[in-house]
């Protein structure tokens, strides 16, 4: 019993009581901005990093993970009552989510949706606790070269997953990357792109980017959406579903565990791929597809479940390759490393209470979220009265303010404005931030183990290939990168060009 | 975040053309014509998975032409571009023995070469947003952002907060006074007792 006794000890370090009130202050804040349409988690967990500061690393991560996955359970209120999705991996939920509300069964709906979404984020904890140590120990003999390949691979598929254009999405991430680079050179010491300023001799603070480009670039970007008016939700009873209806369910609950697990493992993978891969395959199983859209209850609780799954099992790859597989996970990568802590392979080992305690109290958050979206469901239905209007001001002081005390410094406020200006400029014109802040974590891990590993191949880049792991990642880097070129290239051989060419003559301004 | 993405575009991009337009005139005669989001009302609440999507397409802001591509791309070369040269002034050294320079040299190149794709395969792309008057918001709360960055160490954190606060919430956001003024002073008050009585933070404040 060697493997569980770390197991158990983790269960030690969730009890203890300041764990356990992060914990609660994670999943509750997690499920009011799921609740509340306008910040997504990512933009939330940056905005709050400077209250990491002070507090333990153990303590640090679970409270980011209990906004993460929280989100996922709140974002499915909005989706059923409203038709209003929070979360973008809620989107799916509000075909039928929002059917079962019109025939009075809002409140069957959202305990199945919580119901699955607990039994896939436990599903996915257990899957996490046995897949995790393997992983790692697989990766403990990963030297740079295969460092290298690794972050280019997750880079990538970050970049060309993403919704948007991809490549946008690759630029946003070379720009990422060259930010990674202002500061002291790790091998030589020389100040680069500093001009000449102090403050930037020692590089760019993570926190100021994450707060400035997801935090104030979303809420800048929000006072420009339409304000669409919100109807006062109807009242929602009977959160228990019925066992007809959790019959009905369960296959979906079931199917929607498995496949957001391992799509959550994959780098770009997540919650709304999640999500949105499991509504399909529901109809697509289902014997009579034309309910789907018009209130199956299979078409809650796949989605809900899967992206509840994806969110737990897309801490794998951060917590044992060091690998963050998507935007939210660059900014835990992030915090992790304020703390002093770099997640890699060693982490299990060297830090299990670290590890343990963030995986565990997962349990003790799931379990939280489920009462709080079972019995407690109607205080989060009044939460959504709250207005934007009274939201941004108070969201964006936070930001300010919290950037100050990073380093009591106002440059770092300074730095949190600007970089607000160029999250916003970047969302207006297509580009997505995700890919920007997971380049620039992973900049300077991606650029010391590529000259490390060139030292050791002596110069000579086809080394990579000599490796059987690096050569089999750097084969999928190139066939990820080349295969869309060659998909559309494919597809404007064909004599039909769907689609009419848009009008040129468009006057705007720019 | 709400933003709705839907993979399919609206049939033969004609959601993406017209929203290109000027407004609600030459939105397409599809089944939702005419009806401004938000307004309820009876057929809204029958949509098919499919109609809803599109719907969301057509709420969207409206897209952004050539020029904003052009002007995105050229931005991004020139960034490239002057990246290059620093690179190139730090030195670049050979792949056994790098220079500082050549890791940002590399980087700059993809860079160049992205934006230069970016400028010409991206002419027809529809996912950059126009500035309409609705972007005249983000910009008041930029100019009070930068109000207050400035204003801070000089005069403490409080008045420029509560200024921001009203600005947002009744020219923004379109509360009322009474609210407005009401919860700008409770919002103001409360970071006060939290960021300066709790947690005795250096934050610069008046009182």
């Amino acid at each position: 019993m060697d493997f569980l006794n770390p197991v158990i000890n983790g269960f030690a370090v969730v009890l203890e009581p300041t764990n356990l009130l992060y914990c609660l202050i994670g999943v509750v804040i997690g499920m009011l901005i799921g609740v509340l349409p306008g910040l997504g988690p990512a933009a939330t967990i940056a905005i709050l990093l400077p209250l990491t500061y002070n507090v333990e690393p153990v303590t640090a991560i679970i409270m980011l993970a209990g906004i993460f996955y929280g989100a996922q359970y709140g974002g499915t209120i909005t989706s059923v009552l409203l038709r209003l999705p929070g979360e973008a991996s809620s989107v799916v939920t509000v075909f039928d989510g929002y059917q079962m509300a019109k025939q009075g069964k809002a409140g069957t709906a959202l305990g199945l949706a919580s119901i699955g979404s607990f039994i896939g984020g436990t599903a996915a904890i257990i899957g996490l606790t046995f897949l995790a140590p393997v992983v790692a120990s697989f990766a403990l003999d990963f030297g740079p070269a295969e460092y290298s390949a690794l972050a280019l691979l997750g880079i990538l598929l970050v970049a060309t997953i993403s919704n948007g254009a991809k490549t946008k999405a690759l630029i946003a991430a070379a720009l990422g990357l060259l930010l990674a680079t202002v500061g002291r050179d790790i091998f030589t010491g020389e100040s680069r792109f500093t001009f000449g300023s102090l403050e930037l001799a020692d590089g760019i603070d993570f926190v100021p980017i994450a707060m400035g480009i997801f935090g104030l670039g979303e809420i800048l970007y929000n006072l420009e959406e339409r304000h669409r008016a919100a109807k006062a939700p109807s009242k929602v009873t009977n959160v228990w579903p019925s066992r007809k209806d959790l019959k009905q369910a369960s296959g979906a609950i079931g199917r929607g565990s498995v496949l957001g697990f391992f799509l959550g493992i994959l780098p770009g993978g997540g919650a709304t791929i999640a999500s949105m891969a499991s509504y399909a395959m529901e109809k697509k199983r289902a014997k009579q597809p034309e309910r789907f859209g018009k209130g199956a209850p299979e078409g809650v609780a796949g989605p809900e479940t899967a992206n509840n799954a994806a969110a737990t099992s897309s801490f794998i790859p951060l917590l044992t390759l060091g690998i963050p597989a998507n935007a939210t996970m660059a900014l835990m990568f992030g915090a992790l490393l304020i703390q002093g802590v770099t997640p890699g392979p060693q982490l299990v080992e060297q830090d299990p209470e670290l590890f343990w305690g963030v995986v565990n109290s997962m349990y003790i958050g799931n379990i939280l979220l489920l009462i709080m979206s079972l019995p407690l469901v109607g205080l989060f239905v009044k939460i959504l009265r709250v207005r934007a209007a009274i939201l941004a001001p108070v969201t964006a002081l936070i930001t300010l303010l919290g950037a100050y005390t990073i380093n009591n410094s106002m440059f770092d406020v300074t730095l949190v404005v600007v970089f607000g200006i160029v999250g916003y400029l970047m969302k207006k014109f297509g580009f997505e931030p995700g890919p920007l802040v997971l380049a620039f974590v992973l900049g300077s891990l991606l650029e010391s183990s590529l000259r490390r590993s060139l030292l050791v191949f002596g110069g000579d880049a086809t080394g990579f290939f000599s490796r059987p792991i690096s050569a089999t990642l750097l084969i999928v880097f190139v066939l990820v990168a080349v295969l869309p070129g060659i998909r559309s290239m494919l597809a404007k051989r064909k004599p039909s060009t769907p689609g009419v060419p848009a009008p040129e003559k468009i006057k705007e301004k720019v | 975040m709400i933003r709705v993405k839907t993979t399919s575009s609206v049939p033969g991009g004609a959601g993406g053309a017209a929203a290109a337009g000027n407004g609600p005139d030459d939105l397409p005669g599809g089944p939702l014509a005419g009806f401004p989001d938000g307004i309820p009302n009876a057929g809204l609440d029958e949509l098919t998975p499919e109609q809803l999507a599109a719907q969301w397409e057509e709420e969207k802001p409206p897209a952004a032409g050539a020029l904003a591509n052009a002007a995105s791309s050229l931005v991004v070369i020139a960034v490239g571009l002057g990246a290059l040269a620093l690179s190139l002034a730090m030195g670049l050294g050979s792949l056994a023995a790098p220079q500082p320079g050549l890791w940002p040299f590399i980087i700059s190149c993809v860079m160049v070469a992205l934006g230069l794709f970016q400028l010409i395969a991206g002419r027809r792309n529809r996912d950059a947003e126009k500035f309409t008057r609705m972007s005249m918001s983000p910009l008041t709360g930029l100019v009070t952002l930068a109000a207050m960055v400035a204003l801070m160490p000089v005069i403490g954190f409080e008045l420029p907060a509560l200024l921001l606060c009203i600005i947002w919430m009744r020219f923004l956001g379109g509360e009322t006074w009474r609210s407005t003024l009401l919860v700008s002073a409770v919002v103001v008050a409360a970071f006060y007792g939290i960021f300066v009585l709790a947690l005795n933070t250096s934050i610069p404040h008046l009182f």
